[in-house]
């Protein structure tokens, strides 16, 4: 029986580290290293703030189909009049879902690819790609939007936050090696300033941190809720494992 | 003991008289619980039987709970499952419990699978429960791959275009073959609602089937156990064998143990990290199923990873599935590819103990190799651990057979 916790504890470990060496296992698309998103799902300060900065800023064009705002309410500890006055901009019932204003359909004939959902961004891309995304942003002459990004090359999506970050260049070096020239990302430099108001946020990198930390939240309302009765269940089992391994001691005690 | 046994065998009058005069209700009981007796040293390996049973019982369970909200169709599908996440009071649970119980259905059942390995349960007599068992494994991989396409996120499509096209390679019929399968030119709305009957119906039933009769016949000739010495030969004078113990209550009370540190390991995967890092949940198919766009990486859910990266290792398409097909078929043949005179790995030598090491560890890497990309090193690395995936099952006949054997003890130690 020892034995068996032995090897019990054995496997328990084995998939700790599993999971260790598992976890960071996003998909990077292009060659340049993702950001830290650094965000706090347990701030519920950071999660109003992004609720706020994604209703005002993002809600114009992306939806987040599956989530309703008496969820975000409830989760982020806001009334319904405070739901209905600072963030249902597009809705009237507080169970309906965040539907962006702009229809698919005219996404698509503007920008050529309609803004995608973001109820999920965060669990098929991760927050580092969105936190990375939204600092991505840079002047490219020739785009029709102005600007490329350096985590998605090619996007449609204009640097709709250029108000707050402000414009910025990236600065690329080009190596030449037998007869193939690869770029590579040095940095960013500032090209016009930005400015992010003090009831927003104190600098850009919060503002988007807090945005990332709600879509982060929305990729998964019941994250908290579900840790906290984990443990819960988890406690419950040791103390029924204790009985348990009583219970067959008892019944074992005249095997020999 | 003996006097409860009386009791229990000749019930006078009553309730369960009248039952037992209808339906053998106590002599079933006697036969497969109360007077089924295995050997009382099962060791770790012997708990996976179980716990299957346990796994099996909980995806039946949560499947039909799921079946209630979710909507088998490529228009709804991916919106239904999101409502079972969001919107359903405790269906996150619900399908948390269902998604983290498949991956774990297949680590469950590899490592009953291994210790048939291990302690030559597949060796005669138990040859029968052996071939039902990888039954058994050939549906559970058909109900894992039917059930994968529900959500219908981007890896659910892809993964299946790419495996079921796998059936396009076999000359001739394959194309007709896939379209069969499909239902349709690509997959589509008429794929899923007939994936979702095999999953939901087809599947199951064979499934649960296919256990009872493994159990009949593991309660028939008994079970193997760590000396792989037959328990029935040496039995008391009350007809029970010497080193055998009653199923219940000593294999029930210890299975119970098991069972509870299986859940507990269960929990934290499920409550704290359900995803497991993209393998249980891959990071893709939270995105909808999209024909239009290939995602960037392709791989089918780690358990069938072996055997894909068995299939990427050869450059041929036919000989590429026909490798596939063989290498998930040849375990089939263990009962006579075995030769040795002793089952357990306790008296066996150390040419088949290094071999099953060796075996373990191509396993292992080439189900690593399947989730990476094919790329240079990456598919000549896969082409080694093949090589010697198959010498473990090939080359079984002669290892096994000049491998020198320990003596094996008359009662279980």
């Amino acid at each position: 029986m020892d034995k068996l916790i032995k090897l019990a504890s054995l496997i328990a470990s084995s998939w700790i580290v599993v999971f260790v060496i598992a976890t960071p296992a996003f998909a990077a698309g292009s060659g340049a290293e993702l950001l830290k998103a650094d965000i706090n799902p347990g701030r519920i300060n950071s999660l109003q703030r992004g609720a706020r900065n994604f209703m005002n800023y993002c809600s114009g064009c992306h939806s987040a189909q599956y989530v309703r705002f008496n969820t975000i309410g409830k989760d982020l500890e806001l009334s319904d009049e405070q739901l209905i006055d600072n963030l249902m901009f597009n809705a009237e019932k507080t169970f309906e879902p965040i539907v962006a204003a702009m229809s698919a359909a005219d996404g698509e004939r503007w920008y050529g690819k309609a803004p995608p959902d973001l109820s999920l961004m965060a669990r098929s891309k991760g927050a580092d790609y969105i936190y990375s995304f939204l600092m991505g942003f840079y002047l490219q002459a020739g785009s029709p939007t102005g600007v490329d990004n350096l985590y998605l090359p090619g996007t449609s999506m204009p640097h709709v936050l250029w108000g707050l970050q402000g414009y910025q260049r990236a600065v690329f070096s080009e190596h030449t090696e037998a007869g193939v020239t690869t770029k590579s990302f040095e940095g960013f430099e500032q090209v016009t300033e930005g400015h992010v108001s003090p009831a927003l946020a104190d600098d850009y990198e919060e503002f988007v941190r807090d945005t990332v930390n709600f879509l982060a939240y929305i990729a998964e309302p019941i994250r908290a809720d579900r840790r906290k009765i984990g443990t819960w269940v988890i406690m419950y089992l040791l103390v029924f494992l204790i009985i348990a391994y009583m219970l067959k001691k008892q019944v074992w005690k005249d095997v020999h | 003991m003996a006097k409860v046994e009386a009791e229990i065998g000749k019930p006078q009058g009553g309730f369960m008289q009248w039952i037992d005069d209808r339906f053998p209700w106590t002599a079933t009981m006697k036969y497969h619980v109360t007077e089924y007796y295995a050997s009382k040293n099962f060791n770790f390996w012997y708990v996976f039987g179980v716990l299957a049973m346990v796994v099996l019982v909980m995806q039946l369970v949560t499947g039909i709970f799921l079946t209630m909200n979710y909507k088998p169709s490529a228009a709804e599908a991916f919106a239904s499952v999101e409502y079972i996440m969001r919107d359903v009071e405790w269906g996150w649970l619900i399908r948390y419990m269902h998604s983290t119980g498949a991956s774990f259905f297949f680590i469950i059942v590899y490592l009953h699978m291994f210790r048939a390995m291990l302690y030559g349960s597949y060796k005669k007599p138990r040859e029968l429960i052996w071939l039902i068992g990888m039954l058994i494994f050939f549906v559970l991989m058909a109900e894992a791959f039917a059930g994968y396409l529900l959500p219908w996120g981007q890896m659910s499509y892809w993964g299946a275009q790419v495996i079921i096209s796998l059936f396009g390679a076999i000359p001739g019929i394959g194309e007709a073959l896939v379209e069969i399968i499909r239902g349709d030119y690509s997959i589509s709305d008429i794929t899923l609602n007939r994936f979702f009957a095999l999953h939901v119906i087809a599947l199951p039933l064979a499934l649960v089937g296919l256990v009872f009769v493994h159990i009949v016949a593991l309660h028939e000739v008994g079970s193997n156990n760590p000396d792989g010495i037959e328990i029935k030969d040496h039995k008391g004078p009350d007809g029970i064998p010497l080193d055998g113990v009653a199923f219940h209550p000593y294999h029930t009370t210890k299975d119970l143990v098991a069972i509870i540190i299986f859940l507990i390991i269960f929990s934290f995967v499920m409550f704290f990290a359900p995803e497991m890092g993209g393998y249980f949940l891959e990071h893709a198919n939270f995105e909808p199923a999209n024909l239009k766009a290939t995602p960037e990486h392709i791989a089918p859910v780690w358990y069938f990873t072996p055997f894909y990266a068995i299939l990427r290792a050869v450059p041929d398409k036919l000989w590429g599935f026909i490798l596939f097909g063989s290498s998930v078929l040849l375990p089939v043949f263990l009962p006579w590819l075995d030769r040795a005179r002793v089952k357990s790995i306790r008296y066996r030598g150390w040419i088949y103990k290094t071999a099953l090491i060796v075996f373990v560890v191509s396993f292992l890497v080439l189900g690593w190799l399947g989730t990476q990309p094919a790329s240079g090193t990456y598919v000549l690395a896969a082409r080694i651990f093949s090589v010697i995936y198959f010498a473990f099952f090939l080359l079984m006949p002669y290892y096994t057979t000049v491998d020198k054997t320990k003596p094996v003890p008359d009662r279980v130690v």
